[in-house]
């Protein structure tokens, strides 16, 4: 028998979201609740005990209308380690090139007996969408330049691990802050922890007014890099660029790389992360990816764990609201 | 003809400055008689504590018919503008194929007469198939009744095809209706550029996209001593660049629409595309500077920009759905709540944006209660709070930002050429 430690029924905070849109509108206290969870399966998983009867009989449905292969696949082992049936989608070949619409879509796979939905769109808000026209419970696996609240999470556990509380701590975003999902959810998850945030990177790559979040903006990675514990370094997002935002790739990877060089000037304990797919030698130098400093392949096992506590308090939730008699919406809208 | 007498409604005329509580008799389509009552007519209107106006003028409707019918027809579009308390509109040439031929603005009139509820008056592409490259034929365009012309939400960015275009329709006295916009700078855009588009990580539209233009552009009818109207100011800015530009003789006119004047780019957070439009919805400092503009006459129309779509059009994600909201049924209503209810506007400065200053950009002979006139007449219950219902539209569009708010005063009648088209008592 293994032993579980149930934080949905006898932590001393409540799970009460119906979906997971984003970190925008988690307390910080909701945030560590799902790492707590999240940690607690992955103690679980060395332990050995890979297959959990959590979701047992739950379909979750993996809506994937943009490419994805880390995130996709990890969703869908999660939802099998929880022992839930998966459906699968994606748009090539599908109902939506014979021109069905994305919410009948959704629909019909709802109609399959789905009760979690696992959403990612190239359009902000997709999923807040859906959430807002289906009975399913939706998990945002990455909307557009909006959220991709599982990856900041996964990043959060991989920071915590790394550096134990990570109040006070700074951590600095580099790069193409204006479309990262992964940033926005970065910076709500760390401020709300309560963080220190530097966003660095090229000034055409950083959003107005994004200091109004509660984060520091640099343009010099060289000035911020003795500062910070953690450096998570995204990716330049070539595919949702829409005009010339640096002159060369060899110029950004001079001024914000992450080399040896600049490593040789952080502090011996920095954590050096990377929410992939990593473009080598643009981002980060093969030294630094494959060095001491870098937990890039720590976050993608952290993210099974993550998925795993969504899926999970989403569906306790789900069960909770269904037995009372008198449901309280408890969206984030 | 029947005759009417509107009885005890107090009568505002913009144009004479008239604004008394009296009568007005109609009679063979005209106003025979304003403050004397006349035992025998064939129907009596009691206008008591209403506003008894011209016929109001709404400058900038999209109707669809030919092409999206299935978005709005000219007889859905028009019975919406009854609604809303219009007896003209003049409308967009963006339909399929566009009004940019003589033949299309002649049938626009033709359909608008065969749905006999207000009138409607075309207005003509710039260029050829709102392409921006070519001038299209925009005399026979005059001949076919068009009062002025616009490539509608499609800016002009080739500024010598601008340059022409004001000089060619100078010649005929016609206004270009401009949307001013840098189409380069908007490009992919969803909302207006600030702290809320970089919270939500949606595709910007910076504000300089319209400023840059609207300079542009007034740079140009200076130059050519062409007639410009700036669509949709929606930014301090440009509100600020039109207003220098009026000092130094340049004739530009400008309208805004309502809900620019209500809501802010921070309410597209809830994701919800009634809350996408084009221009995007800016800042409060914006909203301050368009009353302003308002207030002080740089401003001098307000129009409902009348954006219909069908309900499969709107109903998915953000960036798949088209720009635009419904407004001829919220209009009125969402005047008297934004500007009349606090005072902003009087109800004469309100009544000449919607009346005697679009009929004199469009030259048209109505926006005036006067004897002799044409009896196009609308009469306003300002007293009612009307929660506003999309379901309950005569237009085929449903998606406004005002649905399930509260809004005060409602259309209680509305008369074109003395005949009473709209009733809602």
């Amino acid at each position: 028998m293994v032993s579980f430690k149930d934080y949905f029924q006898s932590g001393p905070v409540r799970w009460t979201q119906r979906h997971l849109l984003g970190l925008e509108h988690l307390s910080a206290d909701e945030i560590t609740l799902i790492l707590d969870q999240a940690a607690e399966f992955k103690r679980l998983a060395n332990e050995g005990h890979t297959k959990l009867k959590l979701l047992n009989g739950v379909v979750v449905g993996n809506l994937f209308f943009e490419p994805s292969t880390r995130t996709r696949t990890s969703f869908g082992l999660a939802a099998k380690r929880l022992s839930a049936d998966t459906v699968d989608f994606s748009p090539s070949g599908s109902s939506l090139s014979k021109g069905e619409s994305f919410l009948d879509t959704a629909r019909n796979i709802e109609a399959m007996g789905v009760s979690l939905m696992v959403v990612r769109h190239k359009t902000p808000g997709a999923p807040m969408f859906l959430s807002q026209r289906l009975d399913s419970a939706v998990l945002n696996a990455g909307d557009g330049t909006h959220e991709h609240p599982t990856q900041g999470l996964l990043d959060l556990m991989t920071m915590r691990e790394q550096c134990g509380d990570l109040a006070g701590r700074t951590v600095a975003l580099v790069g193409d802050i204006r479309h990262s999902r992964v940033a926005r959810s970065n910076i709500w998850g760390l401020t709300k922890l309560g963080a220190h945030v530097i966003v660095c990177g090229p000034a055409t790559l950083i959003p107005p007014r994004i200091e109004e979040l509660g984060v520091e903006v640099s343009y010099s990675l060289d000035d911020v890099i003795p500062r910070v514990d953690c450096v998570n370094l995204l990716r330049i997002q070539f595919e949702r660029q829409r005009g010339a935002f640096f002159p060369s790739i060899h110029e950004y990877a001079h001024l914000f790389g992450m080399n040896a060089s600049r490593l040789s000037r952080a502090r011996e304990d920095v954590v050096i992360l990377a929410p992939g797919p990593i473009n080598r030698g643009v981002e980060i130098t093969p030294f630094v990816a494959d060095g001491s400093h870098s937990v890039i392949l720590d976050q993608v096992s952290n993210g099974l764990a993550v998925r795993m506590a969504a899926l999970y308090l989403l569906h306790r939730r789900q069960q909770e609201l269904s037995s009372s008699p008198a449901p309280v919406d408890m969206t984030l809208i | 003809m029947k005759s009417i007498l509107i009885k005890n409604g107090r009568v505002i005329d913009p144009a004479s400055g008239r604004d008394e509580v009296t009568s007005v008799l109609i009679r063979d389509g005209h106003v025979a008689a304003i403050g004397s009552s006349e035992a025998q007519v064939d129907q009596v209107i009691d206008a008591s504590h209403m506003i008894v106006a011209p016929g109001l003028i709404d400058m900038r409707v999209s109707l669809r018919e030919p092409g999206n019918e299935e978005d709005e027809t000219i007889e859905s579009g028009t019975a919406a503008a009854l609604a809303g308390g219009f007896s003209t509109i003049a409308c967009m040439p963006d339909t399929d194929p566009p009004v940019d031929s003589r033949a299309a603005a002649e049938f626009v009139i033709l359909q608008a007469g065969r749905a006999g509820n207000c009138r409607v008056v075309p207005i003509g592409a710039v260029t050829k198939q709102l392409e921006g490259q070519e001038l299209a034929e925009i005399g026979q365009l005059v001949d076919g009744g068009a009062r002025a012309f616009s490539d509608a939400k499609q800016p002009i960015a080739s500024a010598e095809v601008m340059r022409r275009a004001l000089e060619y329709t100078a010649m005929m006295n016609r206004p270009i209706f401009h949307h001013p916009q840098v189409p380069e700078l908007v490009a992919g855009g969803l909302m207006h550029e600030g702290f809320y588009s970089t919270l939500m990580g949606m595709p910007p539209m910076p504000a300089a996209a319209e400023t840059i233009m609207i300079h542009r552009d007034l740079t140009l009818a200076e130059m050519t001593a062409g007639r410009l109207h700036l669509m949709g100011v929606s930014t301090g800015e440009g509100v600020e660049q039109i207003r220098r530009a009026r000092e130094r003789g340049v004739r530009v006119t400008a309208d805004v629409t309502p809900h620019h004047l209500f809501f802010r780019d921070e309410h597209l957070q809830t994701f919800h595309s009634k809350y996408k439009v084009n221009p995007p919805f800016r800042t409060e400092a914006d909203i301050e500077c368009l009353i302003e503009g308002l207030k002080d006459g740089t401003i001098d129309v307000i129009t409902s920009d009348h954006q219909p779509y069908a309900e499969e059009k709107i109903t998915c994600e953000l960036d798949q759905t088209p720009f635009g909201v419904v407004g001829l049924e919220t209009l009125v209503p969402a005047c008297i709540t934004r500007l009349i209810s606090t005072g902003i506007l009087s109800w004469a400065e309100l009544l000449a944006k919607l009346t005697v200053h679009p009929a004199r950009i469009l030259e048209l002979d109505a926006g005036v209660l006067d004897v002799d006139r044409v009896a196009d007449i609308t009469i306003i219950d300002p007293r009612p709070t009307t929660r506003i219902d999309p379901h309950t539209f005569r237009s085929k569009g449903r998606r406004t930002p005002f649905a399930d708010m509260e809004l005060s005063g409602k259309i209680a009648h509305v008369l074109v050429g003395g005949e009473l088209r709209f009733s809602d008592v």
